[in-house]
């Protein structure tokens, strides 16, 4: 089963060391991660994508927590939670394929951010389902180049992830 | 705020937490370090090896219970810390270890004697820190003291580049502030209440104690709840000495080479109550036949323990010593049980034994000896056969004066371990169970020992070979000894002792051993004695790994087809051959 947990950390170098250093010496399977800034410069947030039973979600939260410069740990429930991804993609696009490939752009609410002659870069953002399926459609028209961020997510209403 | 150095903060700080001992090597970026420690007061033990120093520090700490502090300079020295940094880490040990730095515009670039010591520790330490600018040295060090001490505790190490201990700052010794660090300390109360109700129902409950109770100073009440519940106690390896050995309820260490009556205990146990221990795999046996009709209760101050290898049916987090009172509050006195009685007829009926022997020393035997002529002693032992017969055949009363390497295993820790403890606790008697093979892998320390008059007493079971996994070879690997036999005569122990101005005693006959050992315990000198014991004696019962704990083996069947195998070796070796044990030869 996939996980998604969201990591408060203390904004300073050699954190995301510390949490990457963790999940390989325990052996827990990162899926995805990214990190950003917080509203508090001093913190970071992380979210994590991780691949495991609940017995090994439960790990990496009390590992996790374990770390000095880990402020808070969260599950975000998918049913609870919203999750956005972003992939920016290279297309052929020349005079044949151009109306199309707009066409796809505009059903799939994305955004051509590029224009040449013979190609564009799509940006296209949602879950990980739509990213794929948009990756799907465009794979026709030869794809160049793929760059995908990795998951963020926020818990839906006004829950939020608390900082002590 | 006074102004000073970076070194002089150092100094300043390691007063301020009430070091009084630190265990280190100088070198090159540590210069200006060392300067400052020159004029100090502060007493350094100069090492002969920084791995000894980190084992010292680690000594020290578990015999006194406060920090132990090591220093080594960059690169190098660092890196020969590792081991015994990572050795702190599984065994839980507060420790600071200070390492140099190249020079902060010097990072990254490979300079002279350059490793990344905080990437290379991150994975075996609790927290650690590159120090990137004087003014930092205070908070640093204080932060890196209270991590290092409170919670569960372990190592913490502060890289200093060289830069940072020249450069002036303005003293000032701040509050711990740390968001992402706050220990639970104190159980919740209603998980009390269910532990309690649970003790109170059970028929056959066993107390399965660790490392936790020692470091929580939890054994008063430990002891006064079993007693109170007439509830049996094992100990894990760390554990040893958290209850008294020479009780009734007593059932002695458990697990891989545990006793038999506590293996069956637990293992038929319908409760066991898991205090500050982590239920390793040399513990439990094959996980899923642990316990199979045991609700578990588990008490540990590190929430991410609970759970981690066994099902927890009522899970406890907070300081053993803080959960134990609450729980004595919250049950009644129990009677003298059927179960209680079973208890008392397993341990008649499977007593830890080994056969003796007129002409040949048994390593049981010497242990024993140290047992009855050195009661109070701390021990520290090295890793292997050694070590469990120490665990074994030594009646451990006091969790502070066992001291032996659980969880990384590391031979080479006795030594150097028994000279922090004497550091720590000059007035105990300080005795040193080792093996041949791990003796070596510190021996160099002796120097350490002799030089600053630190009188440990260590007694080597001398078997000629890697004797733990020799033991293997004999049982699994159809007794092929690969690589397992170091020969009788390099070295000869006592001219080792001797040409470092140690005393050096050896043994080759029981007979040898009672008088040995007491000349030893009288000695003013570092000393070594050199027990020749039976090169094929076997620890004894064993849970062959990955088996269920209840499959305990008796290993006397060989040890009666061995007997009578190279007698006397040291002395018969050139009539034999030279080669120890032909080992094919016993079959």
């Amino acid at each position: 089963m996939r996980h998604t947990i969201a990591v408060i950390v203390e904004n300073r170098s050699g954190v995301l060391a510390r949490v990457a250093s963790l999940f390989g010496r325990r052996s827990f399977n990162i899926d995805s991660l990214s990190v950003g800034p917080t509203d508090n410069p001093d913190h970071s947030r992380m979210t994590i994508s991780v691949e495991g039973d609940e017995v090994i979600l439960e790990q990496v939260v009390k590992q996790l927590s374990k770390l000095i410069n880990v402020i808070r740990v969260s599950e975000l429930v998918p049913q609870d939670s919203v999750e956005r991804e972003l992939a920016l993609i290279k297309v052929n696009a020349d005079k044949e394929g151009r109306a199309e490939v707009m066409q796809l752009v505009s059903v799939f609410r994305a955004k051509i951010i590029d224009v040449s002659t013979k190609s564009m870069i799509i940006e296209v953002t949602g879950d990980s389902q739509k990213i794929e399926a948009m990756e799907r459609l465009l794979r026709q028209f030869g794809i160049k180049e793929v760059a995908r961020a990795g998951k963020v997510s926020m818990i839906r209403g006004s829950t939020v992830v608390k900082v002590p | 705020m006074a102004k000073m150095t970076g070194g002089q903060a150092v100094i300043e700080c390691l007063k301020r937490e009430g070091v009084d001992v630190v265990f280190g090597l100088p070198g090159g970026v540590l210069l200006p370090l060392y300067d400052v420690i020159y004029h100090s007061g502060l007493k350094h033990i100069l090492v002969r090896h920084e791995q000894g120093a980190a084992h010292m520090a680690d000594g020290y700490a578990r015999a006194t219970g406060k920090v132990g502090v090591c220093i080594a300079t960059s690169g190098p020295g660092a890196t020969n810390l590792v081991t015994g940094i990572a050795n702190a880490y599984m065994d839980s040990v507060p420790m600071v270890a200070i390492t140099g730095q190249v020079n902060t515009w010097l990072i990254g670039k490979d300079a002279f004697q350059e490793a990344d010591i905080t990437g290379i520790t991150m994975p075996i330490t609790k927290h650690n820190y590159l120090v990137r600018s004087a003014k930092d040295i205070p908070r640093v060090f204080r932060e890196a003291f209270y991590i290092a001490r409170s919670g569960r505790p372990g190592p913490v190490l502060i890289d200093l580049p060289r830069d940072v201990t020249v450069d002036e700052l303005d003293f000032d010794y701040p509050e711990v502030d740390l968001i992402g660090y706050r220990p639970s300390i104190k159980a919740h109360q209603m998980q009390i209440r269910k532990a309690a109700k649970a003790l109170m129902e059970a028929e056959r409950p066993v107390i399965y104690a660790g490392g936790g109770i020692r470091y929580a100073d939890a054994s008063r009440e430990l002891t006064e709840l079993a007693i109170k519940l007439n509830a049996p106690v094992t100990t894990s390896l760390m554990g040893l000495g958290c209850f008294p050995e020479d009780h009734l309820l007593s059932l002695g260490m458990v697990g891989m080479h545990g006793t038999k009556y506590a293996n069956y205990a637990v293992q038929e146990s319908d409760l066991l109550l898991a205090v500050g221990a982590r239920f390793s795999d040399r513990v439990t046996g094959k996980i899923s036949h642990f316990a199979p009709s045991a609700k578990v209760i588990h008490i540990d101050v590190d929430p991410a323990e609970i759970g981690k290898n066994v099902r927890v049916d009522i899970p406890v987090v907070g300081d053993a010593k803080n959960a134990l009172v609450e729980l004595l509050k919250e049950i009644s006195p129990k009677p003298w049980s059927p179960w209680s009685e079973k208890i008392v007829e397993w341990k008649k009926d499977h007593p830890l034994k080994y056969l003796t022997d007129a002409e040949v020393i048994k390593p049981q035997y010497v242990i024993e000896k140290l047992c009855e002529l050195a009661p109070d002693a701390i021990i520290t032992t090295e890793v292997g056969q050694n070590q469990m017969w120490a665990a074994q055949f030594f009646i451990h009363k006091d969790p502070k004066k066992f001291i032996s390497s659980g969880g990384l295993g590391t031979m080479g820790y006795g030594l150097p371990a028994a000279i922090g403890a004497k550091m720590g606790r000059p007035e105990c008697q300080v005795i040193g169970i080792a093996g041949d093979g791990s003796f070596l892998m510190n021996s160099q320390e002796l120097a350490t020992a002799v030089v600053n008059d630190i009188p440990v007493k260590i007694a080597i079971m001398n078997n000629g070979c890697l004797g733990m996994v020799r033991q293997w070879q004999e049982l699994f690997f159809g007794k092929r000894y690969s690589a397992t036999i170091l020969g009788r005569t390099s070295p000869d122990f006592v001219k080792l002792a001797e040409a470092y101005g140690a005393m050096g005693l050896r043994a080759t006959r029981p007979s040898e051993v009672v008088p040995v050992i007491k000349e030893a315990l009288k000695s003013n000198l570092p000393t070594v004695m050199d027990f020749i014991i039976n090169p094929l004696e076997m620890v004894s019962p064993m849970v062959p790994a990955g088996a269920v704990l209840s499959e305990i083996l008796e290993l006397e069947g060989c040890e009666a087809l061995n007997s009578g195998m190279t007698r006397n070796p040291l002395v018969n070796e050139a009539e034999q051959g030279g080669e120890i044990a032909e080992p094919e030869g016993c079959a």
